[in-house]
């Protein structure tokens, strides 16, 4: 089966001037994904989990290596050296990134909000109205809630508006940094069910999560980090 | 339907420079310059090379401190200032084909009147605070060629009232009106013309923050709706992390850094974007 997704010696080393400083927090990582397959990253906090993620969404410019993307839209891509433009062009409509905080344009409604991921991927507004609906009820955002603007909204609540998001764009590719670390069992319980669902319908995840119960049954391959490095 | 891979202006090495240059700086070597500033002939280089390429329907920032030159390129770009050197190319005029800076003057008049919108940091700028806000609006609509009384109303009504401003006071003048209100009339004049281009130089500056949020949700409408490309000049780095997917990076008159807004703002590579982005509170 052809992969998704294949990264090869991937290193990322900050440079922060002002303190003269060079931190590496990956080094030559290595892993590649068929199309539907799950990948589980473990470790603790500051072993450079999220760095791998946000050098494969472009936060983060890669110093070295290459993260070969088979694009519906450009075939064969290395992400790390992909155009600014080409990079828009796939989060928009293939790449979708889900992290611990709500980061959103204020004064937009949580019903907005999820419509807007829909709309960005090419559809007309009744079908991202019908799906941005289906989301918010899947993840039992209160119904109250729909219509008014994140930021009032709890912790748990943020997070699952955050998912929701994500999730409804049904990407090709999820990224998804440690999106169910603060949230309850029947909150993870519903995650699950979405990203087995997702997983079904052939979206390539990795995903970094702390909780190794929840990772149980739907990763295909699981890495440790330890110290920048992916230990298998 | 355009191709939104295919750039709606291309600038190429723009260049602008106060004075008349010397032997010691007209090669713009850094050694040379104190910044941008030549300290044998005092001759100040603005722009220094400045390439970039704006997409249709998308917001470009451009970031920068005080005299990096920000403005000085949206004034070059608006014709407020001639360049030095350089090439402009605007895919709606002449197929992108001709260098828009060797235009005549005449034809500089008609891309800005048909092509191009802009909203300036201080209202006084862009308004004649002593006409009414219909006038103000009906003043660029003429400019663009229009003489129905009857389109020009029923435009700048309805453009007023896009921008939030009450239709029983689009007779008054917008000296009456509040900084806020003053920054929605300029918008609305800018969009008057339906440009496929409008530059934005810090709009929000100086304005309190609710009202900030006003324009600042106006522009995404805008965006949103009409699909129009922009050039957002701010020093805020919130304003540009609000509405731009790709930022650009002034210092000393030249680009030293772009990508990403979210990059930029997290990975910053060069020293003074690091610096800027510790310098958000």
């Amino acid at each position: 089966m052809d992969k998704v997704i294949r990264v090869v010696g991937l290193t990322k080393q900050f440079e922060l001037h002002q303190l003269n400083k060079k931190i590496t927090a990956c080094y030559d990582i290595n892993f590649s994904l068929e199309e539907g397959q799950f990948l589980g990253i473990t470790g603790k906090s500051g072993s450079g989990k999220s760095t791998i993620l946000r050098c494969i969404y472009r936060t983060y410019l890669t110093r070295t290596g290459q993260i070969w993307y088979k694009s519906g839209a450009y075939g064969l891509i290395d992400l790390a050296q992909a155009s600014e433009r080409q990079i828009i062009h796939l989060r928009q409509k293939e790449v979708g990134y889900v992290s611990q905080f709500l980061n959103v344009m204020p004064r937009i409604t949580a019903r907005e909000l999820v419509e807007l991921a829909v709309l960005e991927m090419g559809y007309d507004l009744n079908y991202a109205k019908k799906e941005a609906i289906q989301m918010l009820a899947h993840f039992e955002l209160d119904k109250e809630l729909w219509d008014m603007y994140p930021n009032t909204f709890s912790g748990g609540e943020k997070l699952r508006l955050n998912i929701a998001r994500a999730m409804v764009k049904k990407t090709r590719l999820l990224l998804l940094d440690e999106p169910t670390a603060s949230l309850d069992n029947e909150s993870k319980k519903r995650v699950k069910e979405v990203l087995e669902k997702l997983k079904a319908q052939g979206t390539t995840m990795l995903g970094i999560f702390h909780d190794l119960e929840f990772m149980e049954g739907i990763c295909d391959k699981q890495f440790n980090m330890q110290a920048g490095k992916l230990v298998a | 339907m355009s191709n939104p891979e295919e750039p709606v202006l291309v600038v190429k090495n723009l260049r602008k420079q106060f004075g008349s240059g010397c032997t010691n700086c007209l090669d713009l070597k850094e050694e040379s310059l104190e910044g941008n500033y030549c300290p044998v002939c005092q001759t100040v280089y603005a722009c220094r090379d400045i390439s970039l390429e704006l997409y249709p329907g998308e917001i470009l920032g451009v970031v920068g401190e005080s005299g990096s030159g920000k403005s000085t390129l949206m004034r070059c770009l608006y014709f407020d200032e001639a360049v030095t050197a350089g090439q402009g190319y605007i895919k709606d005029y002449k197929d992108g084909q001709k260098n828009i800076f060797t235009e005549t003057s005449q034809q500089k008049r008609y891309i800005r009147n048909h092509v191009l919108g802009m909203v300036y940091q201080n209202p006084y700028q862009g308004l004649r605070m002593g006409f009414s806000s219909i006038g103000n609006i009906a003043e660029k609509l003429i400019a663009a060629g229009n003489r129905n009384v009857g389109y020009m109303t029923d435009r700048a009504a309805g453009l007023l009232e896009k921008v939030n401003i009450p239709i029983y006071r689009m007779l008054e003048a917008p000296g009456k009106f509040s900084g806020g209100m003053q920054q929605r009339v300029q918008i609305a004049k800018a969009l008057s013309n339906n440009p496929p281009i409008l530059f934005l130089d810090e709009v929000t500056t100086g304005l309190d923050l609710s009202v900030q949020a006003a324009v600042l949700d106006l522009i995404k409408i805008i965006q949103r709706e009409l699909a129009i490309s922009m050039l957002v000049v701010s020093h805020d780095l919130s304003v540009i992390r609000m509405l731009s997917e790709r930022t650009i990076v002034m210092l000393g008159g030249k680009i030293i850094e772009q990508g990403l807004t979210d990059q930029i703002l997290e990975d910053p590579q060069h020293p003074y974007t690091q610096q800027l982005v510790q310098s958000l509170l």
